[in-house]
């Protein structure tokens, strides 16, 4: 009788893809400007690093709630035993306040349709729990976030089926590529429970269209029980037009409130991780107006609650609308100026950003200078720009991107000289590719690229003890 | 439309343990506005001390702003998010650990993984140690959220072992091999035994004895032990013969390099809710030396994180071994008295309890007061106080317990005017019933 679980031992908490094995590079010779100006550059990181200064003078302003004080008395044995799965009621109202400021106030949200989960890494585990098991499906649009496979299937049993998509349309949800996905599904004798996405997109940095989110609407409409998911943990992240239509907003303008077969299959996943950049906070929430989904959810949550410590602070920080009016116009302005920096930066050494207005990162096309179509040569390019330039980048076969060639940069981890060195070391690049195009120094390369393919593919198949930091 | 785990009732939240406590909800006890309203007694918190931690925190208000030697820590933290955990937090729990059993058994850091409470802790190592379908065996009585937390998301199964008043509820050897047996006829492949030391809902440390039982088990069927330590630090009775013996100690104990294979089976639970009384702020662990479960556990974690701000905190407040001394030793003595106020209280209404060294409640026995050997009659029993008398205490029944008529009471959530008062109100009753039965004895006799 096997001792552990197949879940404890198998490898489908997907940890060994390249995606993972990048930030192992980089933990092994990080960059500093000063201890190490030659170390790896880490753009694989999608953190929103550009808008901690706001946040700290808040909390300068209020040391009272750190201090777990109210009105300048002791709340602590209050928070200390507040354990209730509901959640601290203050935070949630808070919370939808700030998601309806998010979206323009075109959308109201109820608190009492919130759970709250540690991260939105947990919601999206729970809302898996509550709507497929083994032999279930969920429909993703590719390229999607390398820890959806981790998240979604692991422990659920659930599967993920791909929805192309193709730089043809700029990568947009076609009804075709729906269908065919689909059919995939059926093929696999899999039962497809229903279609996540995020909006805005990660790894593409745009917003879904009202034409997609209509199509998707649609789709689910037309197919008995099934369920839509929009992760929209990257809402407060956009920076430029056309700006950002909720799922809820579109079924608001198309359904009553009493269209409840509709209502109860469309779910919201939120977080504070990448708008206020705390992710170390554990802050994710589910949103549903299916009563069926939040109750179980609400008991799932037991599971991965959100310290009643940082609920506090967040329901005071959040409830001063003052203070977050000022932060989303700030914090989306520095994004847009950091994107520009990038987007330019790339410009300058010959290559293009899909064109977006939202994320932490580009979505960067390198299908240029690949040596082939195909997604080895993305191997060669990618290991080539993490030991040679230097970058800790994410391959888009590590997102399940259909086409070889793209790749993931991200501008809001790191200071704006580390950015503009990151784009100078790009064009040395690129500039040497471009001269050394002789077979000679190909084999140079070649030789040098399979050492390190064994390398590296010994290094996959051991479990690693280093920092294997959460990502998204 | 929705799985089966979200539409059926296998969270267990219908049992009477749940429903109490809803009774409770709607008209709690309050010393002024509500003195007629239910007391609160199901409710295994521990909040006798906290006036010792908010005095730390007012000396330690830097910790509280995030600041590590007067340089603000906010941004590192927001950031952190590290499902190896932040080595202080892990360091200054390896270090409480160690204390809290003596300097007997040292533990590293590396074998810890951090969770968002016992209850991710737990439903993580099912995860890692069961395929669904699988079971691991409880003695009984035990927690009632073990249904939800072992079973629920898991599939995995729970084989109650079943221990009787007869022996205290202590566990033995034929115990564990009718419920290993129990299981074969059930068809299910048991991965191992789980125990909450010291136990919940009795109050008691398992003994060297027990212990022992348990480890010669595990290693003749070669299956787990999982030691849910979550009440370690409430051990209010420390002499030699009942103070609180870890599982790995008894292992240490026998000297012998063929326990290799059992060293790698066990693995222990911690938490910060109930010895600290921080249950809001979701700290929880899992201890292992198996490297294969640390490993697994540890990406797990990721569905349940300890939040940074909370790790540095309390990183800091569990680095401070001279407060957290003192603070262990005055929340035993505080413990003690209220347990010693408690069994008092219910002696003068007639009723005895189990004797118990730790936790935070009584295991009472109230099998006198039943209408019949019955658990029906426990049912009965139990909503005549909830609604007559107007205490929520938790019936046996919902913690499995095979025999009719055991109570478990808390006594360290509420204030010493309101337990005095729940015994009062306890006394009262209790003369009531007497008084209702000696008529009828009296009857009988003279007919004779």
């Amino acid at each position: 009788m096997r001792l552990l679980s197949t879940k404890a031992t198998c490898n489908s908490h997907g940890q060994d893809s390249s995606y993972f094995l990048g930030w192992q590079e980089y933990e092994k010779n990080p960059y500093d400007e000063i201890l190490n100006p030659k170390g790896i550059i880490q753009m694989g990181l999608a953190e929103n690093q550009l808008s901690f200064d706001l946040l700290e003078s808040w909390l300068a302003k209020n040391p009272d709630v750190s201090g777990f004080k109210r009105d300048g008395k002791s709340i602590l044995r209050e928070l200390a035993l507040f354990q209730d799965y509901h959640g601290l009621s203050s935070f949630k109202e808070a919370m939808v306040d700030f998601m309806a400021e998010i979206r323009g106030n075109r959308v109201t949200f109820d608190p009492d349709h919130m759970v709250l989960t540690a991260g939105s890494t947990s919601a999206n585990e729970t809302l898996m729990f509550c709507l497929a098991e083994k032999g279930d499906a969920f429909l993703l649009p590719t390229p999607y976030y390398p820890g959806f496979d981790r998240d979604l299937k692991w422990r659920t049993g659930v599967e993920i089926v791909p929805i192309h998509c193709s730089s043809d349309n700029n990568f947009q949800i076609t009804e075709s590529a729906l269908e065919q996905a689909y059919e995939e599904a059926q093929n696999l004798n899999l039962n497809v429970k229903g279609i996540l996405v995020t909006n805005p997109s990660n790894p593409l940095g745009t917003t879904l269209s009202l034409e997609e989110l209509n199509l998707l609407v649609d789709f689910i409409s037309g197919h008995k029980n099934m369920h839509l998911i929009s992760d929209e943990i990257y809402s407060g992240t956009v920076f430029n037009s056309p700006g950002f239509v909720s799922v809820m907003e579109v079924l608001n303008n198309r359904f009553s409130d009493a269209d409840e077969a509709i209502w109860d299959r469309v779910h919201v996943v939120y977080s504070l991780s990448k708008d206020l950049g705390l992710p170390g906070f554990r802050v994710g929430c589910i949103y549903s107006e299916n009563d069926t989904v939040v109750a179980a959810a609400t008991k799932m949550s037991s599971f991965g609650l959100v310290s009643s410590q940082t609920q506090y602070l967040l329901s005071a920080m959040l409830e001063d609308k003052k203070f977050t009016r000022k932060y989303l116009v700030e914090n989306q302005k520095r994004l847009r100026r950091r994107q520009k920096m990038l987007v330019s930066g790339l410009e300058k050494s010959g290559i293009k950003c899909l064109e977006s207005n939202a994320g932490l990162f580009c979505w960067v096309d390198m299908r240029h200078l690949l040596k082939s179509n195909t997604f080895e040569a993305e191997m060669d390019l990618w290991k080539r720009i993490v030991y040679d330039v230097k970058l800790n980048i994410s391959p888009g076969s590590s997102c399940h991107c259909s086409e070889p060639g793209w790749f993931r940069v991200c501008f809001a981890n790191m200071s704006e000289q580390t950015l503009k060195l990151a784009m100078k070391r790009l064009k040395s690049f690129v500039a040497e590719l471009s001269s050394s195009s002789d077979n000679g120094d190909n084999k140079a390369h070649q030789s040098k690229r399979k050492s390190l393919t064994k390398w590296v593919f010994r290094l996959s198949s051991r479990d690693h003890r280093q920092r294997d930091q959460e990502e998204r | 439309m929705l799985s089966r785990k979200a539409s059926k009732d296998s969270h267990g939240q219908d049992s009477s343990y749940f429903q109490g406590w809803q009774e409770y909800e709607k008209n709690p006890y309050h010393p002024i506005q509500n003195p007629m309203g239910i007391i609160q007694m199901g409710l295994a918190e521990n909040q006798l001390s906290f006036d010792l931690l908010e005095s730390w925190l007012r000396r330690n208000s830097n910790t509280m702003a995030l600041k590590k030697d007067g340089v603000s820590a906010f941004k590192d933290l927001a950031l952190f998010q590290d499902y190896h955990g932040l080595p202080a937090f892990k360091e200054a729990l390896v270090n409480f650990m160690t204390s809290m059993r003596g300097n007997k058994i040292k533990y590293s850091s590396d074998k810890l993984v951090l969770t968002a409470g016992a209850t991710a802790a737990n439903e993580i190592l099912m995860f890692c140690l069961t395929d669904p379908g699988q079971a691991f065996i409880l003695p009984t009585p035990y927690y009632p959220g073990f249904d939800r937390d072992l079973k629920w998301r898991t599939g995995a199964e729970i084989v109650p072992m079943h221990c009787s008043s007869s022996n205290g509820f202590r566990i033995t050897r034929c115990a564990l091999e009718q419920a290993y047996q129990l299981g074969q006829e059930l068809n299910l492949k048991i991965k191992g035994v789980l125990v909450t030391n010291p136990s919940n809902p009795l109050g008691t440390t398992m003994t060297k004895t027990e212990l022992n039982h348990l480890l010669d088990f595990a290693i003749d069927k070669n299956i787990h032990i999982v030691s849910d330590e979550i009440y370690s630090g409430t051990v209010f009775d420390c002499s030699s013969t009942t103070g609180f013996t870890s599982i790995m100690e008894v292992l240490n104990e026998r000297n012998n390099n063929n326990y290799n294979n059992i060293r790698n089976h066990i693995h222990m639970v911690y938490s910060l809710s109930k010895d600290l009384g921080l249950p809001g702020f979701r700290v929880g662990l899992i201890y292992s030396n198996n490297e294969k479960v640390i490993a697994a556990a540890t990406k797990m974690s990721s569905f349940a994180l300890v939040s940074s701000q909370t790790q540095f905190m309390l990183s800091n407040l569990l680095s401070d071994a001279k407060f957290i001394k003192k603070y262990m030793v005055e929340n035993q003595r505080r413990l003690k008295r209220r347990k010693d106020m408690l069994v008092r209280g219910l002696r003068k209404a007639g009723i005895s309890c189990l004797r118990s060294n730790a936790g935070l409640f009584c295991w009472v026995d109230m099998r006198h007061l039943l209408s019949s050997d019955s658990f029906e009659a426990e049912k009965e029993l139990w909503k005549r106080i909830v609604c007559e008398v107007g205490l929520n205490i938790s019936p046996g029944s919902s913690c499995h317990c095979s025999q009719p008529g055991w109570f478990r009471i808390c006594f360290a959530n509420i204030s010493e005017d309101a337990l005095h008062l729940a015994m009062h109100r306890m006394k009262v009753f209790t003369s009531s019933i007497f008084s209702v039965r000696f008529p009828i004895i009296m009857m009988r006799k003279k007919s004779f």
